[in-house]
């Protein structure tokens, strides 16, 4: 409509400057000697309640495993968020995103080091986060076996014997962590080929991929969140946690996609994103976080409202207890109330400023939601938010940050041959 | 010369013409009353100048109404006027009341809303829409312009600036 065709700069490479990697390095340093802090606190520490009927001793080392869990399950997530919402601009075959399709990518560079550090810390912490893994639970001749869990045992443990390694459960682990990174690193090589050759063919080619993986992760995550999460409270189970945890990690990525974008505007990158584009992510990061909040509180009362033993522990766990009742109110004004009313004027999602505020608020509040799917079915009340967890999740944090601005620094920033991008130059909303 | 009586209309064939002649007629100082289309035509009402909608804001007052209406309505029938015990809550347990309280703010919301746009785009039973020029309702777009508005323009002036934007015609309208 009379507009004419501005030519950027497409062959912009991100430069991952020295000032960038200090800042990282600072947030790295002060996460480690806090978590340090606080593991010389837990191990000295006044948090040991000693053995209680029917539980095991307490042992600092366990928080440190809980914590580990955390953001392992967590930053993975986000990682595979970055790769299942590029699928969706393909799927969805979008133009408006063009010009952010490789911030999107560049998420899934901590997938592979996640999916690692996650199958790794498995096998150190199995004993001190799943309470499945114990043997003595299968055993009918044991004083602890366990009615309800010896019938969910084979959901891990077939074919073998319950009791033994939980080999379904491992593969299940390999197969789902394994097929992301495949999608991503087959989405990944798809696009930069793109870059080089051009044409309309790798387009078409990436949808297809993208729709296979889109239908891969819509299970793959519902079970995943079964496995990794819900399975801690192993008695208790909720049919929407996959959906759940799906929209948490959701809208984690979200929120870091748009702070990635926009700290890259603000250094003079991407000057084909406006704030049109921006508009939109503040419009994902708002549907979504209410989206969040709707599967919580359906969760929350259809438990309330039944009132069944087994299923209302859960909150009673965690809403009665002195450890964890602030959090899930913490929980549900950072990612609920916060992005709600702040984000709710056009103003608030076309200006960069507060979206910065809202996004870094809400990755932190998302990681208090999985802190409370965790640590109370994991160390009850010897659990707590301390130095050890700021600490891990400054860690987790700023180590994610390295690997995804420094990957994102050695490609192309722009996907410069997408045939959509013309139209993303002219999004307008 | 009173005024809303009395147009100067132009009438153009295609809205990539119209867009620049709205730019165009703005420019020469002229006022338009209103453009005409019988599509939504993207950017218009940018280079029209419009000011946005004031419609969210009314939107967001109906809601909280829908909010505060709804949580009242369940307290006082649930604490006050009959209380009851049902699956041994309390009488007035907060979470039972979200989702009525969730569904009658999206209602009042949409209600209020449509209302509000009703009122303030003249929209009743008994109203009648001043059609232009009828052909707005099929494949032209309408410019008009206010020739009180206007009056420091001559007639001639103003059909001269409407021609010289694009118009494939111009007319002249009033309403009794």
């Amino acid at each position: 409509m009379g507009h004419s065709t501005t030519n950027y700069n497409l062959d912009q490479k991100f430069d991952f400057s020295a000032a960038l990697k200090k800042s990282i390095m600072t947030v790295l340093g002060i996460g480690a000697v806090l978590l340090v802090a606080g593991i010389i606190l837990s191990m000295t520490g006044g948090h040991d309640h000693g053995a209680e009927e029917g539980a095991h001793a307490y042992h600092w080392y366990q928080r440190l495993f809980a914590n580990l869990w955390i953001n392992n399950v967590y930053f993975t997530g986000i990682a595979v968020i970055g790769v299942f919402f590029f699928a969706i601009q393909y799927a969805a075959q979008a133009g408006w995103s063009a010009g952010i399709l490789r911030v999107m990518l560049s998420l899934g560079y901590w997938l592979p080091i996640g999916a690692g550090l996650l199958i790794v810390s498995y096998f150190i912490v199995s004993h001190d986060i799943f309470h499945w893994t114990h043997a003595y639970l299968f055993d009918k001749n044991d004083p602890q076996y366990d009615y309800i869990i010896d019938g969910k045992g084979g959901f891990f443990f077939w074919p073998l014997e319950k009791g033994t390694f939980p080999i379904f459960f491992v593969v299940r682990m390999f197969v789902f962590l394994g097929v992301w990174i495949f999608f991503f690193n087959k989405l990944k090589a798809l696009s930069f080929e793109e870059d080089r050759v051009g044409g309309t063919e790798h387009w078409r080619k990436m949808r297809t991929w993208s729709a296979f993986f889109l239908v891969f992760f819509a299970v793959s995550s519902s079970i995943a969140a079964w496995d990794w999460v819900m399975s801690i409270d192993t008695h208790w189970f909720s049919t929407l946690f996959g959906w759940y945890m799906f929209a948490s990690w959701f809208v984690a990525g979200l929120s870091a996609i748009t702070l990635i974008t926009l700290y890259l505007r603000d250094k003079g990158y991407l000057e084909m994103v406006n704030e049109n584009h921006i508009h939109d992510l503040g419009k994902f990061v708002f549907g979504f976080s209410i989206f969040w909040t709707y599967l919580w509180f359906s969760q929350f009362l259809l438990i309330y409202y039944a009132n069944i033993p087994e299923e209302s522990v859960y909150f009673v766990e965690r809403l009665q207890s002195d450890v964890y009742g602030p959090f899930v109110f913490v929980n549900l004004i950072l990612n609920f109330f916060l992005p709600f009313f702040v984000l709710m004027t056009r103003d608030a999602k076309r200006h960069g400023i507060f979206l910065k505020v809202v996004c870094s608020l809400i990755i932190l509040g998302h990681w208090f939601d999985f802190f409370l799917m965790v640590q109370p079915g994991t160390l009850g009340h010897n659990g707590g938010f301390g130095l050890m967890e700021i600490g891990m999740f400054l860690v987790y944090g700023a180590g994610a940050a390295w690997v995804v601005m420094s990957n994102l620094g050695k490609g192309n920033l722009v996907a410069k041959n997408h045939p959509m991008l013309e139209e993303s130059y002219h999004h307008h909303i | 010369m009173e005024r809303d009586k009395n147009f100067i209309l132009g009438v153009y064939d295609d809205e990539d013409v119209l867009l620049d002649a709205i730019t165009k007629v703005r420019q020469s100082g002229v006022k338009i009353h209103e453009v005409y289309s019988p599509f939504p035509v993207h950017g218009i009402d940018d280079v029209l100048g419009y000011k946005r909608s004031k419609l969210p804001i009314a939107a967001f007052l109906f809601g909280m109404l829908g909010t505060s209406l709804a949580l009242l309505m369940q307290f006082y029938m649930m604490k006050w006027d009959w209380p009851m015990i049902i699956g041994g809550k309390d009488y007035a347990g907060f979470p039972v009341f979200v989702p009525v309280t969730f569904e009658l703010t999206v209602l009042l919301a949409a209600f209020g809303m449509v209302g509000v746009f009703f009122v303030s785009s003249n929209l009743k039973p008994w109203g009648q829409a001043r059609i232009f020029d009828l052909r707005v309702t099929d494949d032209k777009h309408v410019m008009a312009i206010d020739l009180a508005v206007n009056s420091g323009m001559e007639e001639e002036k103003l059909a001269e600036v409407l021609k010289s934007s694009g118009a494939s015609e111009v007319n002249k309208k009033s309403f009794e």
